[in-house]
């Protein structure tokens, strides 16, 4: 019989090998699944991870997707690491979309070089307005932001529906719920020819270094880690909860917002009732798989890219549906989690005496 | 009064489903395990109880197969957070993430198919009387064994042995511990109650509500059925009286257009996500009523050997 002991001090090793593992538990899965639906294992493996990265349209498909999640992740790995639950960056991105995509329809088909700015400004803007309720509402009344983020997903993709079937409805679009296709000077252009792959994931993987130097090196960032590592030890220290509170969905809000914002002044170009196949949150998963740390994350972003794409990839040549992107994603999220016991925890023979565990082995220097 | 019926007809089919799945939700909160994984569990009851009763055309074995695939959802819950420990908040969102993958994925084919409303109980006597009849006694069979789920919560948490236990598992894992009461396996029948009720809330959705599987149906009502439990700050009775104070609130869209406002449909449709936030915020503006009401453990993993 196996059982399990608590290690001396949290394992560095298990904290990185951990996803690996989950990702491994998921494309076994997969493989089981593959076979139990009836298709060939590795011919399945190939269409769903090689063959979409295969060209250059592939890997700037893989990128143009790893933007949004990218964005997304990173402000939800920030709140996490301070506790703070906000799981409706799919909201905040809505937002995002609607503020910038809102600018972009005022400039029309101006070629104005503000265009660009101010929408990716207004993206931002949107989404931090829209953290902003969860965040007021939490530090004044209390009010858990799990419930509040959520609920205000349904209520923006509720306002985005209204703009684009009502007042912003594109008046030669055959009726079609949607807006009319963003200018030129209103569209992020093509980084990579040939592909759609835009200036977006430049911002992203430039957000992701800057939200690295904001979590290790600067006191703000220090402040939300001992919140949400030690919040006893962050009160004791005078770190004020409801600044951090406030940090963390602001700073979500804004990476959320602009990723909005490139997806709609991107690929999308225009706005219509459907713009984020759940990048919002996917981003959940990839802050975790990315370990809470802006580096992690992109890495996270472009697994669960690929997830996407797999996805798509595997509706077109099997005939199975896209959703199996959720079912993966899911899988990948439940494999991380038991495999993150391994971090505290390790597993011994029964019979072999237990260590006796040091006291307070999680106290501030093992964990930040 | 013609147009009241409907309206209070209406009202209790659509407070039904969160019933069932916040009264679930409420003993497994009571048990001090946080399950954020609802609206997962709702979804895999709603496609399957749909699949089962496709497959078989019996209502009854489509809401069995639901509390049967509820519960399975739960188990994998409940063994990544009771016996591996991880974190609640975090379990449960990947255990709703993956419900929607899941549902989505085994139901593409069942999408837009038919089945038979679960059709209204006639009790002799009792529906022939004018107005009251129609008003009371003309509902589906899971409308009127949710008000026996009510009874029997109700009752399990406030007069049974077990249900005491249970309790004092959640305010105080460790002093039940001691005393000798089964910490995990109480919480492991919470979940898989939860878990059962979840399942069949979701099957009310796609067999009796709107009789037809849609990728996502459930839209955010086991989330509401999550804040309905804080609202009722844990009691079944309140519970309860927010379901169905809920139900009022998504059937005013059809109050509306009835009545001729012209307010478009998507605001009409955000009402009852717009009051979940307005309810949660009179609920938790004083802290103290959380403090009282919330089961001390709540989202707190519980090791004994450690």
């Amino acid at each position: 019989m196996l059982r399990l002991e608590r290690r001396a001090t949290p394992s560095s090793t298990m904290r990185i090998a951990s996803p690996v593992l989950a990702a491994l538990g998921m494309l076994v899965t997969g493989f089981l699944l593959f076979s139990a639906l009836g298709k060939d294992p590795v011919e399945a493996f190939y269409l769903f991870f090689v063959k979409p990265l295969s060209n250059s349209y592939g890997i700037g498909e893989l990128l143009l997707k790893t933007t949004p999640l990218l964005l997304c992740g990173l402000g939800l790995a920030l709140g996490f690491r301070a506790n703070v639950w906000n799981i409706g960056a799919e909201g905040q991105l809505t937002m995002g979309a609607i503020a910038g995509g809102g600018v972009a329809l005022w400039f029309g088909d101006s070629d104005s070089s503000w265009a660009m700015p101010l929408m990716l400004l207004a993206g931002v803007l949107g989404g931090m307005a829209w953290a902003a309720i969860p965040a007021f509402l939490r530090t004044r009344f209390n009010t858990n932001e799990i419930l509040v983020t959520l609920m205000l997903v349904y209520i923006s993709q509720l306002v985005l529906s209204w703009l684009v079937h009502g007042p912003w409805r594109d008046p030669q679009g055959q009726n079609y719920p949607q807006s009319q296709g963003f200018g030129d000077a209103e569209t992020m252009s093509v980084l990579i020819d040939g592909t759609r792959v835009t200036w977006g994931i430049v911002y992203a993987v430039g957000l992701a270094l800057v939200a690295w130097i904001f979590s290790q090196k600067t006191f703000a960032g220090f402040r939300m880690q001992v919140a949400g590592l030690a919040p006893a030890a962050a009160a004791y220290a005078g770190f004020s909860e409801k600044r951090n509170i406030w940090i963390a969905l602001m700073l979500c809000g804004a990476t959320a917002g602009l990723a909005g914002i490139c997806e709609v002044a991107g690929p999308i170009g225009r706005l219509q009732q459907q713009i984020s196949p759940g990048y919002g949150f996917a981003a959940i998963i990839v802050a975790w798989i990315g370990r809470l740390h802006p580096i992690g994350v992109v890495f996270g972003a472009l697994l669960m890219s690929l997830l996407y794409l797999g996805g798509e990839a595997a509706q077109m040549g099997m005939g199975l549906p896209s959703a199996i992107t959720g079912l993966f994603q899911g899988l990948l999220l439940f494999y991380l989690l038991a495999a993150d016991l391994f971090i505290t925890f390790r597993l011994k023979r029964a019979g072999v005496p237990e260590r006796p565990a040091p006291k307070a082995a999680t106290t501030l220097e093992n964990a930040v | 009064m013609s147009s009241l019926v409907p309206m209070v007809a209406s009202t209790v089919v659509a407070a039904t489903p969160l019933i069932y799945a916040a009264l679930g939700e409420t003993v497994v909160e009571r048990s001090g395990v946080l399950n954020l994984g609802v609206e997962g569990m709702m979804l895999i009851g709603a496609v399957s109880g749909f699949a089962a009763t496709l497959a078989t055309g019996s209502d009854a074995v489509g809401f069995i197969a639901a509390a049967f695939a509820g519960v399975a959802l739960s188990l994998v819950f409940g063994f990544l957070t009771l016996n591996l420990q991880t974190n609640q908040v975090a379990t449960g969102l990947a255990l709703t993430l993956f419900g929607i993958g899941l549902s989505a994925f085994v139901g593409y084919n069942l999408a837009g198919l038919p089945v038979n409303r679960l059709p209204p109980i006639t009790i002799p006597g009792l529906t022939a009387i004018p107005v009251l009849g129609d008003l009371l006694f003309h509902y589906d069979i899971m409308v009127y064994l949710s008000v026996a789920l009510f009874i029997g919560v109700q009752w399990f948490l406030t007069k049974s042995r077990a249900g005491l236990t249970l309790r004092a598992i959640g305010e105080s894992p460790g002093v039940a511990h001691a005393i000798g009461k089964p910490v995990l396996t109480t919480r492991y029948l919470a979940v898989l109650f939860g878990g059962a009720t979840a399942g069949i809330a979701g099957a009310y959705l796609s067999l009796a509500q709107t009789p037809m599987w849609v990728e996502g149906m459930s839209a955010g009502k086991g989330w509401i059925a999550l804040a309905l439990v804080v609202f009722g700050t844990w009691k079944p009775t309140r519970v309860v009286v927010g379901a169905y104070l809920f139900g009022g609130v998504t059937q005013f869209q059809l109050f509306a257009q009835g009545f001729g406002l012209p307010i478009p449909t998507e605001f009409l449709s955000m009402l009852p996500y717009a009051a979940t936030i307005v309810v949660l915020v009179i609920i938790c503006r004083d802290p103290k009523t959380i403090l009282l009401n919330q089961p001390a453990s709540l989202g707190h993993s519980f090791h004994s050997a450690a």
